[in-house]
């Protein structure tokens, strides 16, 4: 049963070594993460803070936009490309599912994204250890936005697959692609906040609101690295004042696992409906 | 699943099979089987219904009712299972990822497939890409492509292949070369559909031949078969020496009067029985008649036979 998954996951990961997007994807975390690392040095003054806890959330921040595009781009034409080429019809002759298809692309892509966030950002992490700091690391927050990150771009993995299922043009795929990250991760956080500016009578409760919140993976991921832990708070100062007593770490990463399961799955039950 | 022996030798058995597209039928009431070691051409018309048979049988579309059974024979048993492996399909247009060496693509199919890798270079070497194998595939040229499209299906020994379009875009040689490779895995039981337009192509190369339209089984059998059942004249060309003179002809029933093709060049048309004794008489003018061809109905013939016949 796994067996085709394996094959097609290697075939996939093959693919992004091939076609440099795992080099380009490295490449990208990397200087962004060092860059962050460099001048993150600089402000922190009497903080107490060390530097690789600021970098840490500062990388948290820039995740939030740059995880998701790239596991949407990663997958938005993952199968109407292969439609539109013709090599998907050859593909599904063969002894795999559909569903089989969809995980055994997600495992690869996974993999892709994993390596890329390890490399990118492990190194960085290694690097400000390793030199000279003074104050306590929190390696427990380095590796919880790592893995988060790793969660917030299965997110994205899945809903580019259920894009790629959904349309019938690659140029569609790229249009909604982009859509929705934009919607994701700027639009909503906008919206609401006009709503809070509106909303003078404070008639949303903080419990509403942080429902809202969960509604957004990509607001889930913001809260568990930037409020979430209390080191967090410290550095980052932002959504700290926001009363967590609904979200706790165990809620969100719920939520951010529900999000991985929701558009992932929705996508293999339309493949397994699509007529080719 | 334990069958008879008789039936137990059908590979494929497809009952009252109906596919729609919107309003549009795409594959109407159509019921046929095929036996282990069988070919069978699928001729008609663009939208006929063949890709969309094809595609029904892979699985790949699913049907709005009747059935398809697919059973596939392991050597020394009877017993049949119902099989997704044992069948090779070669798409109308094939595509390959562009990047991968032509080997690569191969051994990605074999893993999927769950077969050996070592048979790849021999699936190579047989569709005559071994020279290729290690180049990549957006330098192949649309007869390597499909070369590499047949290896693929080829791979572990399918006792089923369906082949759609297979020659097309392919020179003579390539054809021919196709069709013995094709006729190999015959002989060692695997059963053929192909569809096919090239139809002159084609009829000396299947056991039985499908006629669709419009979704529907127009005709089934074999050329033999629908020849008699067409019952369309045969035409003799006949060469005579020097003047326009017609071999007089008596008490053999026509299906036309001679027609004159050229100079010294008459077509006669008859039925089948009468062709014989029109043969005969004709050699009899050996003064001036100096050579005869026999032109038995073609597959272009009845094809346009039964197609328009069905319209009227």
């Amino acid at each position: 049963m796994i067996r085709p998954v394996l094959v097609l996951a290697a075939s996939e990961f093959q693919e992004g070594l091939r076609n440099r997007w795992v080099v380009s994807a490295v490449l990208l975390l990397a200087t962004l993460a060092f860059s962050l690392a460099l001048l993150g040095s600089s402000p922190i003054g009497e903080t107490r803070a060390s530097t690789l806890n600021v970098t840490t959330v500062s990388l948290a921040s820039l995740s939030v936009y740059l995880i998701p595009l790239i596991a949407l781009m990663l997958t938005y034409d993952s199968i109407i490309g292969e439609r539109e080429r013709g090599t998907l019809l050859l593909l599904l002759t063969y002894p795999i599912t559909r569903g089989q298809v969809i995980l055994g692309k997600f495992l690869g892509h996974f993999a892709i994204i994993a390596l890329a966030l390890v490399i990118g950002y492990g190194t960085t992490g290694i690097y400000l250890a390793t030199t000279g700091d003074t104050l306590p690391i929190d390696w427990v927050l380095f590796l919880s936005m790592l893995s988060t990150s790793l969660m917030l771009g299965s997110v994205f993995l899945g809903a580019g697959y259920l894009i790629s299922v959904c349309v019938s043009s690659r140029a569609t795929a790229a249009g909604i692609a982009i859509s929705t990250w934009l919607f994701v991760v700027v639009i909503y956080d906008l919206l609401l906040l006009g709503v809070v500016l509106v909303d003078s009578e404070h008639s949303i409760s903080a419990d509403m609101f942080s429902l809202i919140l969960l509604f957004n993976p990509a607001d889930v991921y913001r809260l568990f690295n930037l409020a979430g832990s209390e080191a967090a708070s410290l550095v980052s100062g932002s959504l700290g004042t926001l009363d967590s007593s609904m979200l706790s770490t165990g809620v969100l990463i719920t939520a951010l696992a529900l999000w991985i399961a929701l558009p992932l799955l929705s996508s293999i039950w339309v493949f397994k409906r699509l007529e080719l | 699943m334990n069958c008879a022996e008789t039936a137990a030798m059908n590979v494929l058995e497809i009952k009252q099979l109906r596919k729609t597209y919107g309003t549009e039928v795409a594959v109407d009431d159509l019921s046929l089987a095929m036996t282990a070691g069988e070919s069978l051409a699928v001729i008609g018309h663009n939208g006929a219904g063949k890709t969309t048979l094809m595609k029904l049988i892979l699985g790949l579309t699913r049907s709005e009712s009747g059935t398809i059974e697919r059973y596939s024979y392991l050597p020394g048993c009877a017993q049949a299972a119902q099989a997704r492996d044992a069948i090779g399909f070669l798409p109308e247009i094939v595509a390959f990822p562009g990047a991968l060496t032509g080997r690569q693509m191969l051994h990605f199919y074999a893993r999927l497939k769950n077969k050996t890798l070592g048979n790849c270079d021999e699936l190579l070497d047989l569709v005559g890409l071994t020279d290729a194998a290690q180049r990549k595939i957006n330098t192949y040229s649309k007869g390597m492509r499909q070369r590499l499209g047949l290896a693929q299906a080829l791979l572990g020994q399918p006792s089923l292949l369906l082949l759609d379009e297979p020659t097309s875009g392919l020179d003579p040689f390539l054809r021919r070369h196709f069709y013995e490779i094709i006729n190999t895995r015959q002989a060692a039981g695997a059963s053929v559909m192909i569809s096919s337009h090239a139809l002159t192509e084609i009829e000396a190369q299947t056991d039985r031949i499908a006629i669709m339209k419009n979704g529907r089984l127009l005709n089934l059998g074999s050329l033999e078969q629908l020849r008699r059942k067409a019952a369309l004249p045969v035409q003799l060309l006949v060469s005579c020496r020097g003047g326009t003179e017609v071999p007089a002809v008596q008490s053999v029933s026509m299906a036309a009067a001679p027609l004159k093709l050229g100079t010294g060049q008459w077509q006669f048309s008859c039925a089948e029985e009468q062709k014989l004794p029109l043969l005969h008489q004709l050699t009899a003018h050996g003064d001036i008649v100096t050579d005869i061809v026999v032109r038995p109905p073609r597959l272009d013939d009845l094809y346009a036979y039964f197609v328009n016949g069905d319209a009227e």
